[in-house]
Order: structure tokens, then C-alpha cells, then sequence
């Protein structure tokens, strides 16, 4: 096709990845012209045009997969799915951080423009169509990632998990490259409908199963799939915590995501090759996430043990393969982000002195100082923990039939156990949170972050699971017309 | 002895394992690390070049311009993450970054 006239078809479609940038590049011109003054406004605008971004993409939804850009991108279901979650996940974030900043006297005007950034890298990594896409969108996020969690340039402790996010992350960007060079070798072709027609037609052979494999563990890594997740405590107990929540939030749906697309796009003729690989990062996942975070005594790292766990299930999903496969996995993250997102706002309320109280034992006896902070979390807490009738339960059961239909019954029963062991962790927290003797007194939590909170558990709670049939057809419908 | 596509597969395996050693085998200095990442994306851009030669498609060429580009961008952030630390700490031994474990 004609350039000119494919870019002005393309651009209608892109139209959320625009917002973005047109934010991001007018909030640096202000930023650096009004100085940390413009950071109030910013951050607000910020949280209009990310959320706004999400939601352009689901209003400009197309009826069938359309390729942008001469195909190096896609705007289909999936894409959508993934672009809603994480526009709202990254909007609630920003809003989180932006007065959690506003309190501790840190408003620099970077923090609302770099979110903007790492939400476009996600944004390009869940419609990327070739390799040289996938690979910029991941850089991009991961760039915008590194320069948040060293937020605070005079604290010995998140320069460390900057430099520890960057120096690991930057391998699994080597071994994402050195992967992606092999599967374009073998194959002849960087575009993904090239390479899963060169897949199906026999090509490649170990050369490219050994890229695919180098790939799937670098995407692992970037989801903090154990034994891939060795940065990902550190990080997340270094960071500052709303950007935490932001690490914790968002960038998951966009690993899981770009892999949904990169095993059932170009490497569905491989799926009994790739099956293995994804089930031990899921196995490992599950069982690690679940069994390390008992002894853990940070909230932070607790939370960071969690999402190494709830990774390994929305990858036990993908695993099983097919459309069920991948819908579930879907599924399941679109129910695990409130939580998350709802738990760290809780986190970011503990507050004493002006000082955050982050560890298990801040939580003691919470619900006779705070019965409605104490209330929510639980409610969080049992969801994630996978307890009917919250949400997450549904997200485990979507996760765990997806399993079965594809023959892992190993892989199930290994999953059942881990959720076990993972809800005695959650149920430790609750118990310290009601039976406990309370400790000191928190400050009351801002209005954001008991909105956030409210919203959150909203979102988990049983009323909702009417709404719950309607997820499903999406995720449903968003993988058919994609895969 | 004529050089085929081999040859270069196996000097860019060369790079991409001692970059990879490079970071985890090191115990003294961040900057040598930058150094190993710099070294592992390079060998990648000799993978891709040497591909794209083979298979005369200029796909692979392209490919890596942008991995330059954003290898570039990246050694940026890392130092500018580097200085914040060293301003932090005062050394850049690899040994003492270590206050955060479990």
C-alpha cells in the first residue's frame, strides 16, 4: 500500500497511542517551563488523558483485527482488553502517586510525564505486530521504569532498586534481542503473520525454538515470572510505594499480554513446544510466590512475593493453550488489578508521623483503629486469596478449568496447592489485622486513596459479579478476533 | 577458508556469553557492567546483520539501527541512575549494593 495513504489510515486508529504522546510531550515543555509548580495540574491532566487513552481505545474498538502503520502494529481485541486494563490501572496509579507526592513534599513535574511514557510502551507492546514494535515497546516502558523507581535521587534505597531494576533488566533485554535475532534468522521475517507462516511450513528447527525459549524467559522476566523475579522484591521494597503500586499494577497486563500475542500469533503451530516452557515458569511461579512470601515481614515484599504468585496462575492460564487459554489468562488479570491496585492505595494510607508504616506488624489490630481501612483490605485480601464469592475466585476457577481443558492436570493440582498455601499468608494478615493488639495509631488516609480503596473493592466485591458475565464474553470475543 | 553465516553465529554466541558473564561473574564495578550490557547488545547486532546478509532481506539491517538507538538511550539512563547512586552511596562496588535482601 501506498505510505502516505496508510498513514492516514493508521492515524485514526492510533488514536489513544497520540494522546499519550501529545501528553507526554506538552506535559515535558510545561513541566520544564513552570517548573514543579505545574506538578498538581500535570498530574491531574495526566490521569484524564491515561484513563482517557484506555477508554478512547474501547470506543474506537473495530469489529475485526486492522494492521496500522504498514503492520507494525495491530488494533484488535485483544489489544483493546489489554489497553483498557491498563490505561484505568496506570490513571489510578498516577492518582495514587500524585498525592502521596503532594504529602511527602516531592512533586516533580517527571513523575506524571514518565508514567505517560511507560503506559505508551505498554500500549505499543500490546499491539505489536513485529519484532522491532515489541521490542521498542518493551524499551519503552522499561526505560520510563527505571528512571520512576529511582525516584528519589537522595535515597540510598531507591537508587539501589533503580540500579538493580536496571542492570537485571537490561539482561532480560539482551536475551529478548539475542531471541528475537534467532526466531528473525530462522524464519526470514520479523513480522509475526511472516513468521507463523514460515512456522507452519516446517522452518527453523532448534535454532528457533532455542529463540523462542530465550524470548518467552526474557517476557517472563518482565512480568517477574519466578525463577526469573530475583529483582522484583528489591525493587518493589526500594521503590517509593505508589510507584510500586504503579510496577505492581499496569506493566503485568502488558507482559502477559505481549505474550499472549507472541505464542498464539506467530508460534501457534508450536504450542506442544512452548507448552512446557510456560507451564515451568507458571509451576515455579506459583509454587515460589506462594511458599516465600510466608517469612516475609515488609508489606512491600509481601506484595511483590503476591504478584510473583499471581503471575505464575494468569501464566498457568496461557499455558493450557487455545482460546480458553488465553481468555482466561485475561480474565484473570482483569480481576487481579483491582486488587492489587486497591491494596497498595491501603498501604500508601498507613501512615504515622508522616512516616509509612510498611511492615505486617503496622497492620496489627488495624480494625480497631480503622474499621472501614481494616474492612476493605480484607475484602482485598480475600480476593486475591481466591475466597468465594470474591472476584478473584471467579479469576482462579476461569484459570484453573482453562488448565484441565488442556490436559495439565499436574499443573492444576500443583496450583491448587500453591493457592492454599498463599491464602495462609493472606489469612495471617487478615488475623493480625481484627485479633491483634493494635499498635500505634496511623494518620486518617486522604480522600484519593480512600476513593481508590473504595472503588477497588467495589470492583472485588460479590454485587458485581453480574458483571462478571460480560467480562467473560469480552475476554471471549477479544481473543477470537485476535488469534 | 571462506567466513559464512556460521562463522558470525558463533563469534556474536562468543560476545553474547562473555557480556553475560560479564554480569554476573564481576563482583567489583557497576561501570564494567554497562560495559557487559553494551557488549551483549552488540552481539545481537551482529546476529541480525549477519542474518539479513544471508538471507538478503533488509529487515534484520533495520532491526539493528533501532537496537543502536535504543541501546544508546539506555546507557544514558543507566549512568544517570549510576550517579544518583554514587552521590547516594559514595562507591559503585558492586559487593555493597546489598541493602535490600530476602
Amino acid at each position: 500500500m501506498n505510505p502516505v495513504i496508510d498513514l492516514n489510515n493508521s492515524l485514526p486508529l492510533a488514536r489513544p497511542e497520540l494522546l499519550l504522546v501529545a501528553f507526554a510531550l506538552i506535559g515535558a515543555v510545561l513541566g520544564a517551563w513552570f517548573k514543579d509548580r505545574a506538578f498538581g495540574a500535570l498530574s491531574l491532566l495526566g490521569v484524564i488523558c491515561i484513563a482517557g487513552a484506555g477508554l478512547l481505545a474501547l470506543a474506537w474498538s473495530p469489529g475485526a483485527a486492522v494492521e496500522i502503520f504498514q503492520g507494525a502494529m495491530v488494533v484488535d481485541g485483544v489489544g483493546v482488553f489489554a489497553k483498557v486494563l491498563i490505561g484505568l490501572a496506570a490513571a489510578a496509579t498516577l492518582a495514587l502517586g500524585a498525592d502521596y507526592f503532594t504529602t511527602t513534599k516531592e512533586q516533580r513535574f517527571e513523575f506524571p510525564v514518565l508514567v505517560a511514557l511507560a503506559t505508551l510502551g505498554m500500549f505499543v507492546m500490546v499491539s505489536a505486530q513485529d519484532l522491532i514494535s515489541l521490542y521498542v515497546g518493551v524499551e519503552l516502558q522499561s526505560l520510563a521504569a527505571y528512571v520512576l523507581a529511582a525516584w528519589r535521587r537522595d535515597d540510598a534505597r531507591s537508587s539501589e532498586a533503580g540500579l538493580k531494576y536496571f542492570v537485571l533488566s537490561a539482561i532480560s533485554s539482551g536475551l529478548l534481542l539475542f531471541g528475537s535475532s534467532f526466531v528473525y534468522g530462522f524464519t526470514g521475517s520479523i513480522r509475526f503473520d511472516a513468521i507463523a507462516a514460515a512456522v507452519g511450513e516446517g522452518a527453523g528447527g532448534i535454532g528457533l525454538l532455542f529463540g523462542l525459549v530465550l524470548m518467552l524467559c526474557a517476557l517472563g522476566f518482565k512480568m517477574s515470572a519466578a525463577p526469573f523475579h530475583m529483582w522484583t522484591p528489591d525493587v518493589y521494597e526500594g521503590a517509593p510505594t505508589p510507584i510500586t503500586a504503579f510496577f505492581a499494577a499496569a506493566p503485568k497486563v502488558a507482559a502477559v499480554a505481549l505474550m499472549a500475542r507472541l505464542l498464539y500469533e506467530p508460534f501457534a503451530e508450536m504450542t506442544p513446544q512452548w507448552q512446557q516452557v510456560v507451564a515451568a515458569l507458571a509451576a515455579i511461579s506459583m509454587v515460589w510466590g506462594s511458599v516465600a512470601a510466608l517469612v516475609q515481614t515488609n508489606l512491600k515484599r509481601l506484595m511483590a512475593y503476591s504478584s510473583i504468585g499471581n503471575m505464575g496462575f494468569a501464566l498457568m492460564g496461557l499455558a493450557a493453550g487455545g482460546e480458553q487459554g488465553a481468555s482466561s489468562a485475561l480474565i484473570y488479570l482483569a480481576l487481579y488489578l483491582p486488587a492489587t491496585v486497591g491494596m497498595f492505595a491501603l498501604i500508601l494510607a498507613m501512615r504515622r508521623d508522616g512516616q509509612p508504616a510498611e511492615t505486617v506488624a503496622d497492620l496489627a489490630g488495624l480494625a480497631q483503629k480503622r474499621p472501614w481501612m481494616a474492612s476493605l483490605f480484607t475484602m482485598l485480601l480475600f480476593s486475591v486469596a481466591g475466597i468465594p464469592p470474591f472476584a478473584g475466585f471467579i479469576g482462579k476457577l476461569a484459570v484453573f478449568t482453562a488448565a484441565v481443558a488442556g490436559h495439565l492436570y499436574w499443573l492444576a493440582i500443583l496450583g491448587g496447592v500453591a493457592a492454599v498455601v498463599a491464602a495462609a499468608y493472606y489469612l495471617r494478615l487478615i488475623a493480625s489485622m481484627w485479633f491483634a493488639a493494635p499498635a500505634a495509631q496511623l494518620q486518617a488516609p486522604s480522600g484519593t486513596i480512600m476513593v481508590t480503596a473504595l472503588a477497588s473493592a467495589a470492583l472485588t466485591f460479590p454485587v458485581l459479579v453480574l458483571l462478571l458475565g460480560a467480562l467473560q464474553g469480552w475476554a471471549e470475543n477479544a481473543v477470537r478476533m485476535s488469534f | 577458508m571462506e567466513v559464512t553465516l556460521f562463522h558470525y553465529l558463533i563469534v556474536a554466541a562468543a560476545l553474547f556469553t562473555i557480556g553475560v558473564f560479564g554480569i554476573f561473574v564481576n563482583r567489583k564495578n557497576v561501570i564494567i557492567i554497562l560495559m557487559s550490557i553494551e557488549l551483549v547488545l552488540l552481539s545481537v547486532n551482529i546476529n541480525l546483520v549477519a542474518f539479513s546478509a544471508h538471507l538478503q532481506n533488509l529487515e534484520g539491517q533495520i532491526f539493528a539501527m533501532m537496537v543502536l538507538t535504543v541501546a544508546a538511550a539506555e546507557a544514558a539512563v543507566g549512568l544517570a541512575i549510576l550517579v544518583t547512586y554514587f552521590r547516594n552511596r559514595g562507591n559503585i562496588a558492586v559487593e555493597d549494593i546489598n541493602q535490600m535482601r530476602g
